[in-house]
């Protein structure tokens, strides 16, 4: 057996992981210990706080990289190379980061909702029960969402960085309890936002449940959890084939639930559509970013060598995942779900770009890698979907939030700049030039064609026309279309879900003018430490 | 050692099956858990077979996450039963197409 080696802390890499653990230990004891009055505040400023701290942190890292042993990669393997903190995991710990000071002024919104946020006053207590209209009248507030949010964005950022299977299902499992908890808090729709909890949570722990057995088997092909191991192990093709086979399968259906990619899509409709709209755009944003992250790791660092067995499964999961999110999503009559089954289509699109060139050797000068252009992808689908959702959170009747497609005609006459930044957020996601959407769409493009995966690619592009139809139906829906009725109403909101629409429409515009200093970036980022 | 990879297997397959045939949360649960239990057993197997103890050092932070997983899980199962007045996966059927 191993001899025992005491493990050194690289406290200075580990900064911004271990600020935000720090900051959501700290909400749990404010919440047992400050009076109510006060938390709020407090939550609120301590939680932005902290993911600021972090965000320094990660610019002064990035700052101080140097190359690594392999001579490619910039970083250095902490914590007993447990948690590769190289220049991927920066960029991905930059965005969620950004992603997560966004949704938390989401999260702190009290103006739409008559200075209330959209949380329960007490999700203990029984909807249409005397106690729940004691809680609201009071103006109860939940604010353990906000150390919720911080643990959910330590998973979020453990995961894309862990170097071994046992962090990667440690990280998978952080980043997923404190979601399955906020989806079931809504202040409104209860009903459905309990069903959405349920769901998510069963199914969920279904998938990591496959995603074990992955890990078990790989751990015993392998004879380690070590990422570095299981590729030497793959290139040497010592072990048991079969056990790497079935351990790759099972391993993929876990990270495919994560990212929503069919057939393991079932559960993204539901449970955005009955989350509350904060935690949805949270949500929708950050993990996918944090999963495309893990699952780029874990296929080009420890399976690299296996390419050829697990390319073709890829293939055809990009093309079925964008086919039905796209055909899916024209059927649709809630904003939510349409913006769910628009969120699965581009899990399409990012999964074709996972199909590139990986080897920046490979390329010529100039070009980006496959994970480059995933990583950029990912930035201009996080901020667009954040913002989307933030704007659905506006649109409101006298039930809440008013979701329906067939209650947002005539928004264009109601509220000009409302509809017109919610058209924008659209044509982004439908990849319109001078939109950060296109110059996504044409890195994961170029970077598969390179690598020779067509058909991927002429499946991407049909997607992409299939999606464009539904997105500019919901544009003439909003512009062309007479109101229902009453016709809907949009809540002026305060700075703080407006910053948040503003940032994300400002970051989708400037990637689409201006992409050259985020492809630089991210060209900076270089490849993974293998 | 393959005795205990069958078992294992044997193990995982009936908790699958049990969560997509079970109609109660709480049993598609415990059965989700059964899952878990399976990952466990193979993992300390293969690390009996390795001779390293990376298996059996993850079998313990698998107990402690799914520890974790059945604290929110019941919280949330509590939750929808008090307001529906059943468990049944059926039930909850509000979101769809």
């Amino acid at each position: 057996m191993n001899e025992f080696i005491k493990p050194t802390v690289e406290y200075f890499e580990l900064w911004p992981l271990l600020v935000v653990f720090g900051v959501a230990c700290v909400g749990v004891m404010l919440e047992a210990f400050a009076p109510r009055s006060v938390r709020y505040l407090a939550q609120v400023l301590l939680t932005v706080g902290g993911l600021v701290a972090a965000l320094v942190g990660v610019v002064l890292i990035a700052q101080d990289t140097d190359v690594h042993q392999d001579g490619v990669a910039r970083g250095v393997l902490a914590m007993s190379g447990t948690i590769a903190v190289d220049g991927p995991t920066l960029f991905i710990w930059g965005l969620v980061l950004l992603l997560a000071i966004a949704g938390t002024l989401l999260f702190a919104e009290r103006h739409l909702d008559g200075g209330v946020s959209a949380f329960a006053g007490q999700a203990a207590a029984l909807p249409g029960t005397e106690a729940e209209r004691e809680a609201s009248t009071k103006g109860l507030d939940h604010t353990e969402v906000y150390p919720l949010l911080m643990f959910a964005v330590f998973g979020m950022m453990l995961f894309p960085a862990a170097n071994d299977l046992l962090t990667m299902f440690v990280g998978l499992e952080v980043l997923s309890l404190p979601l399955y908890l906020l989806c079931g808090l809504a202040r409104r729709r209860r009903l459905l936002s309990q069903e959405a909890a349920l769901k998510y949570f069963l199914l969920g722990a279904f998938s990591s449940g496959f995603f074990l057995y992955g890990v078990a088997l790989v751990y015993g092909y392998a004879g380690s959890m070590q990422f570095a191991a299981i590729n030497e192990a793959v290139r040497n093709d010592t072990g048991n084939t079969a056990l790497l086979l079935v351990g790759v399968g099972l391993l993929s259906v876990g990270l495919f639930f994560k990212v929503g990619a069919a057939p393991f899509q079932a559960w993204t409709p539901d449970v955005y559509q009955g989350a509350p709209t904060p935690v949805t755009a949270f949500m929708a944003a950050g993990t996918k970013v944090a999963a495309f992250g893990a699952l780029l790791r874990l296929f080009y660092v420890a399976f690299g060598a296996d390419r050829w067995s697990w390319q073709p499964m890829m293939w055809v999961i990009a093309i079925l995942t964008m086919m039905v999110g796209a055909v899916l999503a024209i059927t649709q009559t809630d904003v939510k779900r349409l913006l769910a089954y628009s969120s699965v289509a581009h899990t399409g699109f990012l999964l074709t770009g996972v199909l590139g060139v990986q080897q920046s050797s490979a390329l010529a000068e100039g070009e980006i890698s496959a994970l480059q252009a995933v990583l950029f992808y990912l930035a201009t689908y996080g901020f667009a979907t954040l913002g989307a959702f933030a704007v659905v959170s506006l649109v409101r009747d006298s039930g809440g939030e008013a979701t329906a497609l067939s209650r947002w005609a005539g928004l264009g006459k109601e509220s000009p700049v409302v509809a017109g930044v919610f058209a924008f957020f659209l044509l982004a996601m439908a990849g319109i030039p001078l939109t950060s959407g296109f110059v996504g769409k044409l890195a994961v493009f170029s970077v598969a064609l390179a690598a020779g995966a067509w058909p991927v690619v002429i499946a991407a592009v049909l997607a992409s026309v299939i999606a464009a139809f539904l997105y500019v139906r919901v544009i003439k829906a909003m512009y062309f279309d007479e109101p229902v009725g009453e016709g809907p109403t949009v809540a002026y909101p305060s700075v703080l879900t407006a910053t948040t629409i503003a940032l994300g429409a400002a970051v989708t515009l400037m990637l689409g003018i201006l992409p050259g200093p985020l492809l630089d970036l991210a060209a900076l980022a270089g490849e993974f430490i293998r | 050692m393959t005795q205990y990879i069958v078992l294992s297997a044997i193990l995982f397959t009936i908790g699958c099956v049990g969560v997509l045939t079970r109609r109660n949360a709480i049993v598609v649960f415990m059965c989700v858990e059964l899952m878990l239990n399976a990952c466990n057993l193979a993992l300390v197997t293969f690390a009996k077979q390795h001779g390293n103890l990376d298996g059996q050092v993850a079998a313990f932070f698998v107990m402690v996450v799914a520890a974790a997983e059945v604290v929110i899980g019941l919280a949330i199962i509590m939750t929808i039963f008090r307001t529906r007045r059943s468990a049944s996966v059926d039930d909850a059927s509000l979101l769809k197409y």
